[in-house]
C-alpha cells in the first residue's frame, strides 16, 4: 500500500519542479525572518532570487549543530511566537536543550510522513499500534500519523517488558513503534514466556538508534512480523523523515519536504548518488524552524534506482556512522565534550577518561572510566565512591542518561600516538 | 605515624605490582590492611620508611597518599576494645576504618600494653587523640 502515490510516485521532472518551488518559497521564508540566514547569505554575496530550483542548492550556507546552539533558544524561528502551535525539544544539540517550534502547518506535514510510513509498514485502519518510545517525544509525530491512518493507538509507554508483553497478548495489539533494541528485548520476553505465538504482532516501526540489518532480521524472525526502519533527526522531524518499504532496499525520503544531498565533510562538495558521504538536509516545507543545508553528520550514500514497490522517492543506505565523535546511546545522543564538561564540573578538572559503550540485553550501557590521579585520592573509600557518585550525577544531568562510572587507576588508559582513545564502542554494529 | 594507602583497581597482579616495588625499594611492611569494593581495591599498610615507600609508588605511577593515622596498643585482657569505641562513641566519634597491627614491645604482663595494637583514622582525628592521650596514654604507641 502507498499512502500518497501523487507524491511518492511522482516522476523526476514533476519532483524537481515541486521541490525547486518550495525551496524558492523556503529560502525567502528564512531571508525575510531568521537574521542569522540573511546574514549569511549576505556575507556569501546571495539573495532569494539566486535561489530559482534546485540545482541553485549548494550555493546556499549550510547549517550546523553549532548555528542551531549559537541561536538558542528562538534565533532560528521563522514565524512569531504567535503562530507556533508546539514546541519540541531536542536534548542533542551541544548539551543543550534547544527548543524546535512547529506550526500548525507543520504538524500536519508530520502526520502525513508518519501517515506514509506506517502505510509501508502494513499500518492501517484495522490495527491496533503501541506506540512504546519511552518518555520521547517521537511519540507525539507518530501518534499524529497513526490517527490519519486510522490506525487505534495506544499511546502508553511502559518500559517494563513483561507487563507490555501481557498487554500485548491481551489487546491483540498488531502494530508496534519503538526502539529496535527494545523491540529485541521484548521479543526476548515473549519468546522466554512462551507467548511468541499468543501475540497478534505483524509490524513494527523502529528508530532513534543506530542498528544494523542483521538485527532487523533477528527481530523478524523471532517475532515472524515485519520490522521497519524509520529515520527522523530531532532538529527537523523525529521520526518520520524516511522509513524503508517492504523491499528493505534503504529508507525512501520524503523529498517533498525534506531535500536530501550527501557531501564530502572534508571538501564540502555535493556527491554524486551511490557515493558514500555525509547527509545533509534542506527543510522546503517547514514554516516555524526551517534549515538550510543542515548537516546530519550521518554517513551514508543515496540511491535513486528505481525500487520495487513503486515508489520514485530517492533511498538512504544503511547509515555507516558519523563524521563527527557523536555517539548515540538509547536513542540519545551524546558528544564526548559533554563528558567532558560534566567531569570538570564534578571535579574541577578534566582527568583522563574513556567511554566504553557496550549492548547488554539488547540495551546500550554507557561506563565512564576515570584515572582517579592524586587530585582526587583518598585513603577513605567513602570519599572515593563519593567521587565517582557525584561524576555519575553530573553526567547523567549533562546528557540525561544514567552511567556507571569506574574509577581506574593513573596512566591506565591507553594513549595511542598520546591522543587519548575517547571512545570505546564495543556494540559491533558494523 | 603514617600510613600509606594506595588506590588498586580489581585486576590481577596489582599487589604484587605494588609489593614489588616496596621490595625492590627495601621497604617493609610492619601492617597492612585490604578493603575491596565493587569497583576498586584500598591496600593500607604501615611500612617501616613510609616517605620513600609513597615515593616510588608514585614514580612508579600508583594513585597513593599519606595519612596520619593513630595508633593504640591493646590491653592483654578482655573488654579494652569495647572501652575504646565506649569512649570514641560517647564523643561523637566515628571510626572510618581500623586494623591491627601486631608490634613489639609489649609489656608481657597481665592487664598491661599487649603485643596486640589497632590502627585508627576517625572522623575527628585531633579529638581522638585528646581523648587517647587523657585516658590510655600509656598504651599510645606514637606520641610525637
Amino acid at each position: 500500500m502507498i499512502w500518497d502515490k501523487t507524491k511518492e510516485c511522482m516522476g523526476r521532472e514533476e519532483m524537481l519542479a515541486l521541490q525547486g518551488e518550495r525551496l524558492a518559497r523556503t529560502v525567502r521564508l528564512v531571508y525575510h525572518n531568521v537574521p542569522f540566514y540573511r546574514r549569511k547569505m549576505q556575507n556569501m554575496g546571495i539573495g532569494p532570487d539566486d535561489i530559482r530550483g534546485v540545482e541553485d542548492l549548494c550555493k546556499l550556507p549550510f547549517t550546523t549543530k553549532e548555528d542551531i546552539r549559537s541561536n538558542y533558544p528562538f534565533g532560528l524561528l521563522a514565524v512569531p511566537q504567535s503562530e507556533i502551535a508546539r514546541i519540541h525539544v531536542s536534548r542533542g544539540i551541544m548539551g543543550k536543550a534547544m527548543p524546535i517550534g512547529y506550526t500548525k502547518q507543520d504538524l500536519a506535514v508530520w502526520s502525513e510522513c508518519m501517515a506514509r510510513a506506517l502505510t509501508m509498514a502494513g499500518v492501517g485502519a484495522d490495527d491496533i499500534l503501541q506506540i512504546a518510545h519511552g518518555t520521547f517525544a517521537e511519540e507525539l509525530g507518530i501518534h499524529g500519523g497513526a490517527e490519519k491512518v486510522g490506525a487505534a493507538v495506544l499511546p502508553i509507554s511502559i518500559r517494563n517488558a513483561n507487563k507490555l508483553a501481557g498487554i500485548l497478548v491481551d489487546f491483540g495489539i498488531t502494530a508496534i513503534a519503538c526502539t529496535p533494541s527494545y523491540l529485541l528485548y521484548l521479543a526476548e520476553t515473549l519468546e522466554s514466556g512462551g507467548e511468541t505465538d499468543m501475540v497478534k504482532l505483524k509490524t513494527a516501526v523502529c528508530g532513534a538508534e543506530l542498528w544494523t540489518e542483521r538485527m532487523r532480521k533477528q527481530i523478524e524472525d523471532k517475532l515472524h512480523i515485519r520490522v521497519h526502519d524509520i529515520y527522523g533527526l530531532p532538529e527537523i522531524m523525529e521520526p518520520g523523515m524516511a522509513c524503508d518499504c517492504e523491499c528493505h532496499a534503504g529508507l525512501h525520503v520524503y523529498e517533498d519536504h525534506f531535500l536530501p544531498e550527501i557531501i564530502n565533510p572534508e571538501t564540502l562538495r555535493p556527491l554524486a548518488d551511490g557515493e558514500t558521504g555525509e547527509l545533509v538536509f534542506t527543510t522546503i516545507t517547514k514554516e516555524g524552524f526551517p534549515l538550510l543545508r543542515y548537516r546530519t553528520r550521518d554517513l551514508t550514500s543515496l540511491t535513486r534506482e528505481a525500487c520495487a514497490c513503486g515508489r520514485t522517492l530517492p533511498r538512504i543506505g544503511r547509515f555507516r556512522g558519523r563524521s563527527d565523535d557523536m555517539l548515540i546511546i538509547r536513542g540519545i545522543n551524546v558528544f564526548p565534550s559533554q563528558i567532558e564538561a560534566a567531569l570538570s564540573e564534578a571535579t574541577g578538572t578534566v582527568p583522563h577518561y574513556r567511554m566504553i559503550v557496550e549492548r547488554t540485553e539488547n540495551l546500550d550501557t554507557l561506563e565512564v572510566q576515570v584515572e582517579a590521579g592524586e587530585k582526587f585520592f583518598s585513603d577513605e573509600i567513602k570519599e572515593m565512591e563519593k567521587l565517582s557518585c557525584k561524576i555519575g550525577d553530573a553526567i547523567q544531568q549533562t546528557i540525561g542518561l544514567a552511567v556507571k562510572v569506574k574509577l581506574v587507576e593513573p596512566k591506565s588508559i591507553e594513549r595511542s600516538m598520546g591522543k587519548a582513545v575517547r571512545v570505546v564502542d564495543r556494540r559491533k554494529l558494523f | 605515624m603514617k600510613q600509606l594507602s594506595v588506590f588498586l583497581e580489581n585486576r590481577t597482579g596489582r599487589l604484587e605490582d605494588v609489593v614489588t616495588v616496596l621490595r625492590n625499594n627495601g621497604v617493609s611492611i610492619l601492617s597492612l590492611s585490604l578493603a575491596d569494593t565493587k569497583e576498586f581495591g584500598m591496600l593500607r599498610l604501615l611500612a617501616d620508611r613510609p616517605d620513600m615507600a609513597y615515593n616510588a609508588l608514585k614514580r612508579n605511577g600508583f594513585s597513593c597518599g599519606l595519612t596520619d593515622v593513630l595508633t593504640v596498643r591493646l590491653a592483654d585482657r578482655t573488654g579494652m576494645l569495647q572501652e575504646l569505641m565506649a569512649e570514641f562513641s560517647g564523643a561523637g566519634i566515628n571510626v572510618e576504618y581500623m586494623y591491627t597491627w601486631p608490634s613489639e614491645g609489649g609489656s608481657g604482663e597481665s592487664g598491661a600494653a599487649s603485643n596486640m595494637a589497632v590502627v585508627l583514622k576517625t572522623s575527628d582525628m585531633a579529638l581522638t587523640e585528646k581523648i587517647l592521650a587523657e585516658k590510655f596514654r600509656k598504651f599510645m604507641l606514637d606520641i610525637n
